[in-house]
């Protein structure tokens, strides 16, 4: 059906039927909102919709409804998650398995409703699962998928499903929606892990037969296990998203990986990214390749954690790449993505040669013009055999 | 409400556990407790950052013998919204533990930092969207559990860490916010004040408030030994004074018919029939370090006529809206 990637988010939702929804409006998120609203008013879901007065208050509900045994879904945008910071920590930390929407925007200031990725970026750190996609259908399909990952027993952790702002959620494409019994199927009921309480072994939730407590004081003797153990439920979600969307796949037929190569098997140059400019990039690939230039892509789907393996196994003999992204990281050697990139393949014996381009901010378009420069820039630094150290820009105005 | 007599309530087990960390002669415990024992069957409690909760649930050890949660300092109100959106989705699609109990109650714990300052809003949105709970403000007039910083409650000249009297200023020179206004023009359907000098009181407001749809707000004082700066063992006899000079009356509100009606509790009530019985305010200000400077080097006359003329006002207005 014909669905821009905020009305596929809310159709996904509705299919989920989670118990609660806490949100407050952002653009370019609202339309998520108000489309869930429609459900909710139409008895489509029996949802509890909470129409929260901030985007802290929504993130703290959904942390009150999650550790109450609840499914919960939140949705918000750049400054909306900004406000939220303190409690991602929280989810993260008491390992709720929250699913919320990022539709990427730029932070303030100055003031900007577009895209870019500043917003979701900042949070790469705060233990969140992130995937970021590149269409309404990724969309669609990944805010199914995102339950069975979050709520896995060995991850328990909350995902951010982050897509672009206006390029994908206000543009109409044709989604392909699965019906509501498979999907209900597939999604199950949540399940939850022992723990010990002081009655003795229960679930990881808020019953008052047997009552935990959660979120306690944590100082110097616990505290540092416990983060660790976070870590490696993260590290733990790389193979459960794998085995998730294998599983989805023979539903949908549609299977997106960690990463994803386009054209990798001979490349000589390629570009690393991730959301929706890797569509206008794929299209900028088949262009160059009728000309006969070796050029690939990868896109980056699971940002966190980190697909180390997944991502050297597809830049594989591609001697020089470019890593393009749209975040500034003030002060530093380049982009969040670009630093990540280049930590991963020190190790790696192979070295591609690799740039790092900043683009895209604050919604500045990226054109097919503007990607095919940039490979031709990269094969300019292959045949010269260059090292290029310092931040390039894409589209920026002299 | 025959299982509220005293000698019943003492049969029934704490829920809030000996062995807290709270410090001596600590009114939060002495609230809580009563609170506690207020409760009518299931329970799930959400905790603001403070006090209470850091004294209270130092991993691996609880003393808490109910469904807990601590989340962050600002979002209590908001947390206890998702629980109460959670036990109303289960109940209704009949699922999970929560969908077994007939009527669970969620009882949110806040300090006056978590209430009058940066919970505020979340307090306010949570009553606007008329959640069932019951919100106990905990109310020691500082922010005590990061050191005694002044706080939105804290009232005119108090001497904080923050609000240090020195040569020049004494103590805070702001008013303490008029939260209890604020929070009953919301027009929530029961609104009371605590003091645990009246602990029977303290559980019948609760169990009142606990009964009633719909968000509740209790407000209780609670004096700080360490921030108020007096003997522990003091407490009672100074959260007692706080009443008997009518700078905290007790008093509780009911919205019917779209009106708020104002009910003045027993102790409050007898000094409204025998207003000679109304202590200067002196008395209260000169038990509590915060206010020394008041009285030492010598006494400052001036400010303690204002506080007691704003303490007579405030009464007098409070008596207006009581049909007095």
């Amino acid at each position: 059906m014909g669905l821009n990637g905020d009305e596929a988010v809310a159709y996904a939702i509705k299919q989920v039927n989670p118990d609660v929804v806490a949100a407050y409006p952002i653009t370019p998120q609202t339309i998520i909102v108000e489309k869930f609203s429609e459900y909710v008013a139409n008895g489509l879901v029996d949802s509890e919709f909470v129409a929260v007065e901030s985007e802290h208050s929504a993130l703290s509900a959904c942390v009150g409804a999650s550790a109450s045994g609840a499914r919960a879904y939140t949705a918000t945008a750049a400054n909306g998650l900004a406000l939220m910071w303190e409690i991602l920590y929280i989810a993260s930390g008491m390992r709720q398995p929250i699913v919320m929407s990022v539709v990427n925007r730029a932070l303030s200031g100055p003031l900007n409703i577009h895209n870019d990725h500043s917003d979701s970026m900042g949070a790469r750190d705060s233990g969140w699962i992130q995937i970021y996609c590149e269409n309404s259908q990724e969309v669609y399909d990944s805010h199914i998928i995102a339950w069975r990952i979050a709520e896995d027993l060995n991850v328990q952790l909350p995902i951010m499903v982050c897509f672009d702002g206006f390029t994908i959620s206000h543009t109409m494409e044709n989604v392909y929606t699965l019906n509501d019994d498979i999907i209900k199927a597939f999604i199950g009921k949540r399940t939850f892990p022992k723990v010990s309480g002081h009655l003795g072994e229960t679930e990881l939730r808020l019953n008052p037969s047997c009552p935990i407590t959660m979120g306690a004081m944590d100082l110097q003797d616990y505290y540092f296990e416990h983060k660790v153990q976070q870590h490696e439920a993260l590290q733990m979600a790389l193979k459960v998203i794998t085995s998730t969307e294998n599983e989805f796949s023979k539903y949908s037929g549609r299977n997106y990986g960690l990463v994803q190569g386009y054209k990798m098997e001979d490349a000589e140059v390629a570009l690393i990214g991730i959301g929706s400019a890797m569509g206008t990039s794929k299209y900028v690939v088949n262009q160059l390749r009728t000309q006969g230039i070796k050029a690939g892509l990868i896109k980056i789907r699971t940002y966190r954690p980190f697909p180390k393996e997944a991502l050297i196994e597809a830049i594989g003999d591609c001697s020089t790449i470019g890593i393009i992204e749209k975040t500034l990281s003030f002060g530093t050697t380049g982009g969040p993505l670009y630093q990540d990139i280049k930590s991963a393949l020190y190790d790696y014996n192979k070295k591609p040669t690799i740039v790092g381009f900043v683009h895209g901010l604050g919604g500045r378009d990226t054109s097919p013009e503007n990607l095919i420069q940039t490979y031709q820039k990269l094969i300019k630094i292959k045949d010269k055999n260059e090292r290029i150290s310092t931040l390039q820009y894409i589209g920026l105005r002299e | 409400m025959s299982e509220l007599s005293l000698k019943e309530l003492a049969k029934k087990p704490d829920l809030l556990c000996p062995g807290a960390r709270l410090c001596a002669g600590c009114d939060e415990a002495i609230i809580v407790r009563l609170v506690l024992k207020a409760t009518r069957g299931p329970t799930i409690v959400t905790n603001a950052t403070g006090c209470l909760e850091v004294a209270t649930s130092s991993f691996p050890y609880t003393a808490w013998d109910v469904p807990w949660i601590h989340s962050a300092f600002e979002n209590t109100a908001a947390t206890a919204s998702g629980i109460e959106a959670a036990i109303k989705a289960m109940k209704k699609r009949k699922e999970g533990p929560l969908s077994t109990f007939e009527k669970i109650d969620v009882l949110a714990f806040a300090g006056d930092g978590g209430t009058y300052d940066i919970g505020f809003q979340a307090l306010s949105g949570a009553i606007e969207r008329g959640h069932d709970f019951t919100y106990v403000l905990l109310d020691n007039e500082a922010y005590m559990n990061t050191g005694i910083q002044r706080s939105g409650a804290t009232p005119f000249t108090a001497s904080t860490t923050t609000s240090p009297a020195g040569k020049v200023i004494s103590g805070k020179m702001e008013t303490k916010k008029p939260i209890d206004e604020i929070i009953i023009a919301h027009g929530l359907p029961y609104f009371a004040t605590l003091n645990a000098a009246w602990p029977l009181d303290v559980v019948k407001k609760t169990r009142k408030s606990i009964e009633i749809e719909g968000p509740t707000f209790l407000h209780a004082i609670v004096p700080c030994s360490r921030g108020w700066r007096y003997p522990a063992e003091k407490t009672i006899e100074i959260s007692r004074l706080a009443v008997q000079t009518c700078v905290f009356p007790l008093y509780e509100v009911n919205y019917q018919n779209g009106r708020p009606i104002y009910k003045l509790s027993s102790p409050s009530l007898s000094i409204a029939k025998r207003p000679e019985s109304k202590r200067p305010i002196e008395d209260y200000l000169k038990s509590q370090g915060r206010f020394n400077h008041l009285f030492r080097p010598e006494k400052n006359v001036k400010l303690l006529e204002q506080i007691q003329e704003s303490v007579n006002l405030k009464w007098e207005i409070l008596l207006d809206k009581c049909g007095f």
